[in-house]
């Protein structure tokens, strides 16, 4: 028996410490599949890793074993102890696993319900497990129909439309501030990945002007390299504070980065110009009470978050719809996994009576004597028929029954009245 | 005929204004265009009005508080409409539409006659440009009003993070500050300009520059407001919230000063005595 499994963890079950380990190094993407490929319990895996989760999505006919060799994958990858993994994991099987995959794809299962990103990374996933051939009928089926769940529930539902991440809702923000963004500076204080998204995004709207501030003053070069952008030094803040339009605050700092002092203090030589803190830090970088100041703006990750629920009635009901899309399409796919147990009855039934359509023909043409081609495609076309017609009513009656409880009945009945398991 | 015209500019401007205001709710671009083609006609209706009655009486047609009122309206319209040709901001109009629409109103709701005997110390030019030009200021500083209310609605949306119907339909907080700050910086000459020639009239016609009657010396308060608002926001820096904050208390400042001590004085330059009563 045939087991979907996935075993993962996503924003809800794991730390971002954690995450981090997993979905730091691009070359674990290889390495995971290269690992699931040489583990002989599998027969079919992917692996997807985004910043808001790591999955290992696989088939197998030993669920057990399986169970544990991706679990031992996911550790060697990370270098993170046992405990530590086994607390954040979800293990999912078959319909729990079907729905899951169908809830990632069209995005029900995101931090920020709707983004656009995952549906992308799930393909480029699919498409790395199709290059090392990890992916074979069920696979295929189910990525197929998770990107088609996935266009459903994007052109069925509005879930996707108000907002799409929380970068782009503060590009949003940003604008509703600045009007246009073309030559607004931009400081960027620590780096992490979805602080380069937002600055990636900004940079996407026109912004030119970037300055990358850390701890380390390599890494800030670094990401400064990476968007052209001019790195600083972090006593450099107060002063880049002054230029700034669009603050990005993303360091691990207990403590906070920006204090409200630092920011009163330099409204004035700033003329007043508005200033917008995106603070993606958690714990937070920039005081609260920043946002107390004239002209000044602070959002953070919760802010953002509350931004792209401002229809949230609307939103949840959409989400309703979506739920029921998946369902819809779950019940589908299952219906079609459970065919597949009769295929093999269904085709040895067809072999079988081309087996003897075949004899019956070679030793009926030997006593018809000649013939000529005509007659002989005349007489092949009517056995093939005759064959077809008689072997079909069997056929769709298996077929019906194989997603009822009566199937292995029907099956095991069929096997006996046509000898199936004979030779 | 005059009242024929008077009347069909009003039909037209409310017609605008309740499609300006279904536009905000609704969101349909259709529904904005038609608006404003509505309320281009409406303008040049109440043009017609205003030129029909300048003919007639010999003189800027804002003698009673209920013309003033009419004209105020007309050059709330004007200025609005030339703002939307430079800054194309649709929904400036659901703001500004029914500001005009208000006075015109008020205007018709006031008894009173638009045309009274003039006396021929009104038939002078420089009284037209004084007119003029404090209204097109006046006119002016509503659109900087309106910015300014629609700028507190949005901002404090914004600071607040809860986010209600209007903060998809209101523009950034930017572009409404520019509209305020330019609105403020055309405004501001053009009342000092209509000060200035107040004054030349009253010397030709009163033989004293300024007179200190109730509404010079509110005129004069107003203007030194916008001038503290100017100022700061010329060379401090002010700008966003407080910005906006001022220019509506001074706004209110100058609607007082135009309705009002109006009302309430009955110095010359009340509606009572420009109807006629002598100057005391």
């Amino acid at each position: 028996m045939i087991r979907i499994v996935t075993i993962g963890m996503n924003h809800r079950t794991a730390p971002v410490e954690l995450r981090e380990c997993l979905a730091r190094d691009p070359q674990n993407v290889p390495r995971a599949l290269v690992a699931l490929q040489e583990n002989a319990a599998i027969r079919e895996g992917l692996f997807l890793s985004t910043c808001n989760r790591v999955e290992v999505l696989c088939t197998t006919d030993a669920s057990e074993k399986a169970h544990e060799g991706v679990v031992s994958i996911l550790r060697g990858l990370g270098g993170v102890p046992d405990g530590e993994i086994l607390e954040g994991l979800y293990v999912l099987e078959d319909t729990a696993c079907v729905q899951h995959v169908f809830q990632v794809a069209s995005s029900l299962d995101s931090m920020i319900v709707g983004e656009p990103q995952i549906l992308g990374q799930l393909k480029e996933a699919y498409v790395q497990a199709t290059q090392r051939r990890m992916s074979g009928v069920i696979l295929n089926r189910l990525m197929h129909r998770a990107f088609h769940v996935a266009k459903r529930v994007r052109t069925e539902t509005g879930i996707s439309d108000a907002a799409v991440s929380i970068s782009y809702a503060a590009v949003e923000l940003a604008k509703k501030i600045f009007h246009e963004l073309t030559g607004r500076k931009v400081l960027l204080i620590g780096a992490g990945e979805m602080a380069e998204l937002a600055a990636r995004h900004l940079l996407g709207n026109g912004v030119s002007d970037l300055s990358v501030a850390n701890r380390t003053f390599g890494r800030a070069v670094e990401v400064a390299e990476e968007f052209r952008g001019k790195p600083v030094s972090f006593d450099e803040i107060g002063s880049e504070l002054l230029d700034a339009d669009i603050v990005i605050a993303s360091t691990a700092s207990p403590e906070y980065v920006i204090t409200y002092e630092q920011v009163k203090g330099c409204l004035r030589k700033r003329r007043n110009r508005p200033l917008f803190f995106i603070d993606i830090a958690v714990p937070r970088d920039v005081e609260p009470r920043v946002n107390e100041l004239g002209n000044v703006y602070v959002y953070d990750i919760d802010d953002l978050k509350g931004v792209i629920e401002i229809n949230r009635a609307q939103r949840e009901q959409e989400a309703v719809k979506a739920q029921r899309i998946v369902q819809e399409e779950v019940l589908r796919f299952e219906r079609w996994l459970k065919t597949l147990g009769v295929v093999p009855t269904i085709v040895s039934l067809k072999e079988k009576v081309d087996a003897i359509r075949r004899a019956e023909i070679r030793r009926s043409l030997t006593s018809l004597g000649p013939l000529t081609e005509e007659q002989e495609r005349v007489i092949e076309v009517l056995t093939v028929s005759i064959a077809e017609k008689i072997i079909h009513d069997p056929i769709v009656t298996l077929k019906r029954k194989a997603d009822r409880p009566s199937r292995d009945q029907v099956l095991d009945v069929t096997r006996q009245l046509f000898h199936l398991d004979e030779s | 005929m005059a009242w024929l015209l008077f009347r069909l500019a009003l039909l037209l401007i409310l017609l605008a204004t309740g499609g300006m205001i279904v536009f905000i709710i609704r969101q349909k671009k259709g529904i904005f265009r038609w608006s404003y083609r509505i309320l281009f006609a409406g303008f040049l209706v109440h043009t017609l009005f205003l030129a029909h009655q300048f003919a007639v009486l010999g003189t800027a047609p804002v003698l009673s508080l209920k013309s003033a009122l009419g004209f105020f309206a007309w050059t709330v319209t004007g200025i609005y409409l030339l703002f939307q040709l430079r800054y194309r901001l649709m929904v400036l109009g659901s703001f500004i539409a029914p500001l005009a629409a208000i006075l015109l109103i008020l205007s018709t709701s006031i008894p009173g006659s638009e045309s009274v005997a003039v006396r021929p110390l009104f038939k002078s030019l420089w009284l037209t440009f004084h007119v003029l030009t404090v209204f097109a200021g006046d006119g002016m500083f509503a659109v900087a009003f309106a910015a300014a209310v629609m700028y507190l609605l949005q901002e404090r949306q914004i600071k607040r993070k809860r986010f209600g119907s209007l903060y998809k339909r209101l523009p950034s907080l930017e572009t409404l500050d520019a509209i305020n700050h330019r609105a403020l910086v055309l405004g501001f000459p053009l009342l000092t300009l209509g000060l200035v020639t107040g004054a030349i009239y009253a010397q030709q016609a009163l033989g004293r520059f300024w007179r200190w009657d109730p509404k010079e010396v509110w005129s004069l308060i107003t203007w030194l407001a916008y001038a503290v608002l100017l100022h700061e926001r010329l060379t401090v820096g002010w700008r966003g919230r407080r910005a906006a904050l001022m220019s509506i208390a001074c706004f209110l400042l100058l609607i007082f000063t135009f309705v009002g001590i109006s009302l309430i004085s009955s110095d010359y330059h009340s509606f009572r005595s420009l109807e006629g009563a002598a100057v005391p």
